[in-house]
C-alpha cells in the first residue's frame, strides 16, 4: 500500500484515498476550526469557517479532497483573521443573546468565539425578525440562533428518516423552514431522540425544560477550547469518509 | 509624581452589573488609586468628562438619545474608549425589544401591562426621547478595545487596566473570554 501524505502547516498528515483535507486533519489530531461540517455527515461546504490555502488557494477543507503532495495552510495570522471575521458575520447575521441562551457555554458558534479571541462582532447588527416555533410539548425552535448550517436538515433527511427540515429562500432570505402544512414543528413526526434534535451546534433546536441545567463551571467549553473538545469527540469518527 | 491615570465611566443602556463587577476587584482597588484616578463616574458622581481623560470606560448599549450624547462627550474627552460588557458590545438585553416596533413596547408597558394604574405613556418634554433600535457603542463611535462578558469578571477589568497601566498591548486570554 502507498502512503498517502499531505503536509499542514509544515507537518507530515497521512490521509486515506478518498478523504477531505478536514478528515485527514483530525485524524492526525491537528484541528481545523469549522461549524457546519460534522465528521458524521456529507460535508455541507456552508460557513466557510474551515478555508485553508491549499497550493496558495483558499479551498474548503471539509469539501476539499486530500490530494498527495498538497501543501495546507491552516493555523495562520491570516486565516484566523479570516475566519474571525466570518465568526462576527454570523453573530450579527442572528440574534445571538448569549447571557439569556440556554446554549451557552455548550455551543459552538461561540466557542469558536472564544477560540479565535473574538472580542467584538465589528459589523453593524442586523436584528432581523425571525420566528420561534415553541409548538411542539418537547421541541423547541429558535430561528434568532439558526446559522444555517443544515445539519439538522442532514440528519433528518439521512439518519431519522423524516425529513422535518430545510432551508429555503436565497442569499440573506435564507431561512430554516419545517415540513409540515402548517409549517410547525408540532405537525411533524419529529421526537425528542430524533438525531436531529440534538445535532444543532448552537441554540437553535433545544429539548425544553433542560436548559440551564448544567452549571456555569461544568458546561462544555468553560475550561476546554473546542480545539481539544473537537479532537476528542471526532478523532474516533473520523477515520470513515464521507467526503467527495 | 507623575500624573495619575484619569479614567471615567458611564452606565448607558446598561444594569450597572459592570459597574459592580469592577468593584469586584476588591483590595485591589487601593493598588489602582495609587496609578489612577476616576474622572465622571457614577462612583465620583462628577457629571462631565474633563477635557482629557485617558480610559473611557461604557457600560450598556444606546436606547435613547441622551445615551448617544453621553457616548460622544465619552468619545470626544478620552483618549481611549472601551465597550465593557455585553450591552455595549451588541445591545444585550435591551436589544431584545429590537425586533417589536416601539409604539408596541411602549403600549404594553403603560397601558396594556398587568397592574398599570392611570395607564398613560410617559412624554415630558425633559424625558430623552428612545431610539427606535437599541445600539451597540460601536455603530455610533469608534471603539478602541471591548471587554466581552455579562458582566465581564473583576479580573478581566483587572488584566485589562494593568495591561495599559503597564504600556502592554491589552489582550484577554481564553479563560477571561466569555459572552455571557
Ligand atoms: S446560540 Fe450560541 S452564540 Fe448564539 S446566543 Fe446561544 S450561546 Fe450565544
Ligand atoms: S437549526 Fe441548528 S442544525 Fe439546523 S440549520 Fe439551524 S443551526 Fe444548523
Ligand atoms: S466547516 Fe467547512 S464550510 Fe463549514
Amino acid at each position: 500500500m502507498t502512503a498517502h501524505t499531505i503536509t499542514i502547516d509544515g507537518q507530515q498528515v497521512p490521509f486515506i484515498e478518498g478523504q477531505t483535507i478536514i478528515e485527514a486533519a483530525t485524524a492526525a489530531g491537528v484541528y481545523i476550526p469549522h461549524l457546519c461540517h460534522n465528521p458524521e455527515f456529507t460535508p455541507h461546504g456552508s460557513c466557510k469557517l474551515c478555508t485553508v490555502k491549499v497550493n496558495g488557494r483558499n479551498c474548503s477543507a471539509c469539501t476539499f479532497p486530500a490530494v498527495d503532495g498538497q501543501e495546507v495552510l491552516n493555523d495562520t495570522e491570516e486565516l484566523n483573521e479570516t475566519r474571525r471575521a466570518i465568526t462576527q458575520m454570523l453573530f450579527v447575521e442572528g440574534n445571538h443573546f448569549c447571557p439569556s441562551c440556554e446554549k451557552s457555554g455548550n455551543c459552538q458558534l461561540q466557542a469558536v468565539g472564544y477560540f479565535l479571541n473574538m472580542l467584538d462582532a465589528h459589523f453593524p447588527f442586523f436584528y432581523p425578525s425571525r420566528e420561534v416555533d415553541a409548538s411542539h410539548p418537547e421541541v423547541m425552535l429558535d430561528r434568532d440562533r439558526c446559522i444555517l448550517c443544515e445539519l439538522c436538515v442532514r440528519a433528518s433527511r439521512d439518519v431519522d428518516g423524516k425529513n422535518v427540515f430545510a432551508l429555503s429562500g436565497r442569499g440573506i432570505h435564507t431561512h430554516l423552514i419545517v415540513n409540515s402544512t402548517s409549517g410547525k414543528l408540532a405537525d411533524t413526526e419529529i421526537s425528542v431522540d430524533d438525531k436531529a434534535v440534538h445535532v444543532c451546534p448552537v441554540g437553535a433546536i433545544l429539548v425544553k425544560r433542560t436548559g440551564f441545567e448544567v452549571p456555569i463551571g461544568q458546561r462544555i467549553y468553560d475550561h476546554q477550547d473546542i480545539s481539544e473538545v473537537s479532537l476528542a469527540m471526532e478523532e474516533s469518527v473520523a477515520g470513515e469518509s464521507h467526503g467527495g | 509624581m507623575a500624573d495619575k491615570i484619569k479614567v471615567a465611566t458611564t452606565s448607558l443602556a446598561g444594569c450597572f452589573g459592570c459597574h459592580m463587577s469592577f468593584l469586584d476587584i476588591d483590595e485591589r482597588i487601593l493598588d489602582l488609586a495609587q496609578i489612577a484616578e476616576f474622572d465622571r463616574s457614577p462612583l465620583t458622581d462628577i457629571k462631565q468628562c474633563s477635557d482629557h481623560v485617558d480610559i473611557g470606560l461604557v457600560e450598556g448599549g444606546l436606547c435613547n438619545s441622551e445615551n448617544v450624547h453621553t457616548l460622544r462627550e465619552f468619545r470626544k474627552s478620552c483618549k481611549i474608549l472601551v465597550a465593557v460588557g455585553a450591552c455595549a458590545i451588541n445591545g444585550g438585553l435591551p436589544a431584545m425589544r429590537n425586533h417589536i416596533p416601539l409604539e408596541e413596547c411602549l403600549e404594553e408597558s403603560y397601558l396594556d401591562a398587568v397592574g398599570v394604574e392611570n395607564p398613560q405613556i410617559p412624554n415630558d418634554v425633559e424625558l430623552p426621547l428612545l431610539l427606535n433600535k437599541v445600539h451597540p457603542i460601536h455603530e455610533v463611535v469608534k471603539v478602541d478595545y471591548f471587554l466581552p462578558g455579562c458582566p465581564p469578571s473583576a479580573d478581566v477589568f483587572w488584566k485589562f487596566l494593568t495591561d495599559l497601566a503597564s504600556g502592554r498591548e491589552p489582550s484577554l486570554p481564553y479563560e477571561l473570554v466569555h459572552y455571557d
